[in-house]
């Protein structure tokens, strides 16, 4: 992904603490004011033009968001967030919503350019910049511009913003969503399910395969403004799709809040493969600042023989709290998680995955890589849960954590409950340091330490890098040793 | 080439070297043996710069150049190598892939272009059919179960592709068959050349009759106790290091 090579070319001469996606853009936005309230609420829905339906179902999950109080059981510590302080809406101004890439702020291109994501289809098409990949761009509250739309229709596969698909296809969004992740799942969920402002929708209609790589990219730039995105994948019996999702956000002192819910339903035989490079702004080497990353991603093995991957690569963010999760309903269907969980200076990472077996011979497989260095805290937490009538069902987990240095911790909490006989859950766990000797033999060969540390770090994450996307796995490769710059010596 | 002057190391407190001398000539192979606890394996460690191996006195040139100054990757873009008696092992990394980075890193460092994937390729082939190296091997995880004579087959290969002025081995013969041990040192001798020097470190003579050298010292208590040619292999075989430990004391 270009976004990544370029961070990787420019942030190569920096310090440890220096961010390359830092930067603000002077744009003019629009914002709801500050706090929340029953009338903040009305007010994003009425920016975006929604059906009734959808502004008594935020305005119930914020009822319910009112009594209930934040999770603790996560093994990450933070300032409390006043939530009465935030802004819930923040979009670039403009005039009605852009009909073409021509109509979108210049300054927003830039921006988008800066990060290395091309927007305009003529430039990619054109280029050899990147391979086709569709992208939905979202800043802040709003989804800026959809490439490849067009192309898209033909195969009738609907990718577009999901306040649009609310509009356009509302019927499709009232089937599904709040299907997997109910409006009371948890705390941040609930709160998205109040406030939530744009994200993704993807509909692949039945036996279609997606004639491309589906992408989303999403920039918090607004201070004090909480990002509450939502994402809707569909894949209709039979079809396939590759989606991958990217953030980034600028160094800001203070914390800004993310709380995004992924939702995605696979029907009969079909396929979803989720893959996420999040490199949200960490904080600074001091700790100070950084992304609080709450997010709630679900899969619904909802068909036969369905299969649902999530893979990702998690870099940034000062605390992350997320466990991409699948729900094995269908009968022999399959879910995978592979993980590389990072975290370097103070960074809070509580990570890892559900895998809920209702259907027979449900199989499951969970990969995860925690590398903790400098001062963080790296937590793998994973359920694994086989249902009475779930017979047949399998599982493999392998946890390997990887320590650099002395001052870091890592932790690997799994839960299994198989309710029959016939279960076969498998657990591996490791945990090691990189050795002197192993540096020392790299440096003989003529590596310096980073690079030394890089080549190790993705020797261990291998496994998961290869379930990513080709030409996104080589950019992350290089992310990998870029978030561990200055973690030795 | 190497010039090691009155050279004095530490390693845990402990004067390991106590001012050792050694000339090694571009073009000349020179076996260094000794008794265990002689000091060979650490004087291998501080001419590549291994954290824990302190210099307190004395000082290693290449070609001129201060070495002791530099970090470990520095000096093996300078062009010290050392084939390690026990190679590491890199899980999840092709040794084709660290064979890349590792050549591509000196060449980086030295200011060079770095090779391109055709030209490095066919370097590849060529230097592992020389060594008898199948291309399986190579995209295998660096030294991950890997028998005692592919590892050091690789670190031949390594040496061949990198093709360093100074190489250092440390009992490299150790842990290898009479097969393995004529492939290795086939390897090592067509290395051979005006402008490049041998250090071997080895307990035995044996490797001395593969890779035949221009002159042999006998290192004991950290020090060069005798240099001779070599014959004074065969000697030390038949007698044992009994007297010389006695003499350094």
């Amino acid at each position: 992904m270009v976004a990544i090579k370029e961070t990787v070319d420019q942030v190569k001469g920096l310090d440890v603490e220096e961010y390359k996606y830092g930067f603000v853009t002077d744009i003019e936005s629009e914002k709801a004011p500050k706090g929340l309230n029953e009338d903040i609420i009305r007010f994003i829905s009425e920016k975006k033009g929604e059906p009734d339906w959808m502004l008594e179902s935020r305005l119930d999950a914020y009822r319910r968001w009112r009594t209930m109080t934040e999770p603790t059981w996560a093994k990450v510590d933070y300032h409390d967030i006043d939530f009465d302080d935030l802004y819930y809406f923040s979009a670039p101004k403009t005039k009605e919503g852009p009909e073409s890439i021509d109509d979108v702020d210049p300054e927003l291109l830039r921006t988008y350019e800066k990060l290395g994501i091309p927007l305009r289809e003529q430039e990619i098409l054109a280029g050899v910049k990147t391979s086709k990949i569709a992208v939905d761009a979202i800043f802040d509250s709003v989804s800026v511009v959809t490439t490849f739309k067009e192309e898209l229709a033909k195969s009738g596969v609907i990718f577009c913003p999901i306040s649009e698909a609310l509009r356009d296809h509302p019927e499709l969004v009232r089937k599904y969503l709040g299907s997997v992740v109910p409006v009371s799942d948890n705390f941040y969920a609930t709160l998205n399910s109040a406030v939530f402002s744009d994200g993704s929708f993807v509909y692949i209609p039945e036996g279609v395969r997606c004639p491309m790589e589906l992408s989303t990219y999403f920039r918090i730039n607004e201070p004090n403004t909480g990002q509450f995105e939502r994402t809707l994948i569909i894949a209709e019996k039979g079809s396939y799709v590759s989606y991958l999702e990217g953030c980034t956000a600028p160094m800001r002192d203070e914390n800004q809040l993310h709380a995004a819910i992924v939702e995605l339903i696979a029907h009969e035989d079909a396929e979803i493969k989720y893959s996420t490079v999040q490199n949200w702004y960490p904080g600074d080497k001091d700790g100070k600042g950084g992304i609080y990353n709450f997010v709630t991603k679900r899969g619904d093995c909802r068909g036969d023989n369905s299969k649902i991957s999530w893979t990702q690569v998690e870099t940034g963010s000062a605390v992350t709290w997320k466990y991409p999760s699948c729900i094995l309903r269908g009968d022999n269907s399959q879910g995978e998680f592979y993980s590389i969980a990072i975290s370097n200076g103070y960074q809070q990472v509580d990570s890892g995955t559900k895998m809920i077996h209702l259907g027979k011979n449900t199989t499951s497989r969970i990969i995860s890589k925690g590398i903790s260095a400098g001062k963080s805290s790296n937590t793998y937490r994973g359920k694994v849960s086989a249902h009475r009538k779930a017979t047949g069902t399998r599982n493999f987990t392998q946890c390997d954590s990887l320590l650099i240095g002395d001052q870091c911790s890592a932790h690997t909490i799994p839960y299994m409950d198989a309710k029959n006989r016939s279960v076969t859950f498998e657990h591996e766990a490791t945990t090691s340091k990189i050795s002197e000797d192993q540096l020392f033999y790299c440096q003989q060969r003529g590596l310096n330490e980073e690079e030394a540390v890089a080549l190790i770090v993705n020797g261990f994450c291998r496994e998961v890098l290869q379930q990513l996307p080709m030409e996104f796995a080589v950019e992350a490769q290089k992310l990998v040793g870029i978030s561990l710059e200055g973690s030795v010596g | 080439m190497l010039s090691i002057k009155n050279l004095h190391a530490v390693v845990d407190g402990q004067e390991i070297l106590r001012g050792l001398n050694l000339e090694v000539p571009a073009g000349e192979v020179h076996a260094i043996m000794g008794p265990n606890g002689a000091g060979k394996s650490t004087l291998s460690y501080v001419l590549a710069g291994k954290a824990g191996y302190e210099v307190t006195k004395g000082s290693v040139t290449l070609n001129g150049e201060n070495i002791l100054e530099m970090q470990p990757d520095e000096r093996a873009s300078a062009g010290v190598f050392l084939a390690f008696q026990y190679p590491m092992e890199i899980p999840g990394v092709p040794t084709l892939t660290f064979l890349r980075q590792a050549l591509n890193s000196q060449l980086r460092t030295r200011g060079e272009d770095e090779m391109s994937t055709p030209d490095f390729m066919r370097l590849i082939r060529e230097k592992s059919a020389e060594l008898k190296i199948e291309q399986d091997m190579l995209k295998r995880a660096v030294n991950v179960g890997f028998s005692g004579g592919e590892k050091k087959r690789n670190e031949v290969l390594q040496m061949a592709v990198l093709q360093p002025k100074l190489c250092v081995l440390d009992e490299t013969d150790s842990g290898l068959d009479i097969d393995a041990l004529r492939i290795v040192s086939d390897g090592v001798n067509a290395l051979r050349s005006p402008d490049r020097a041998f250090v071997i470190i080895t307990h035995y003579q044996r490797l001395l009759d593969y890779i035949v050298p221009d002159k042999v010292h006998v290192l004991s208590k950290g020090r060069i106790v005798r240099t001779g040619d070599k014959d004074l292999a065969l000697e030390l075989e038949d007698k044992g290091y009994a007297e010389f430990e006695e003499t350094a004391a």
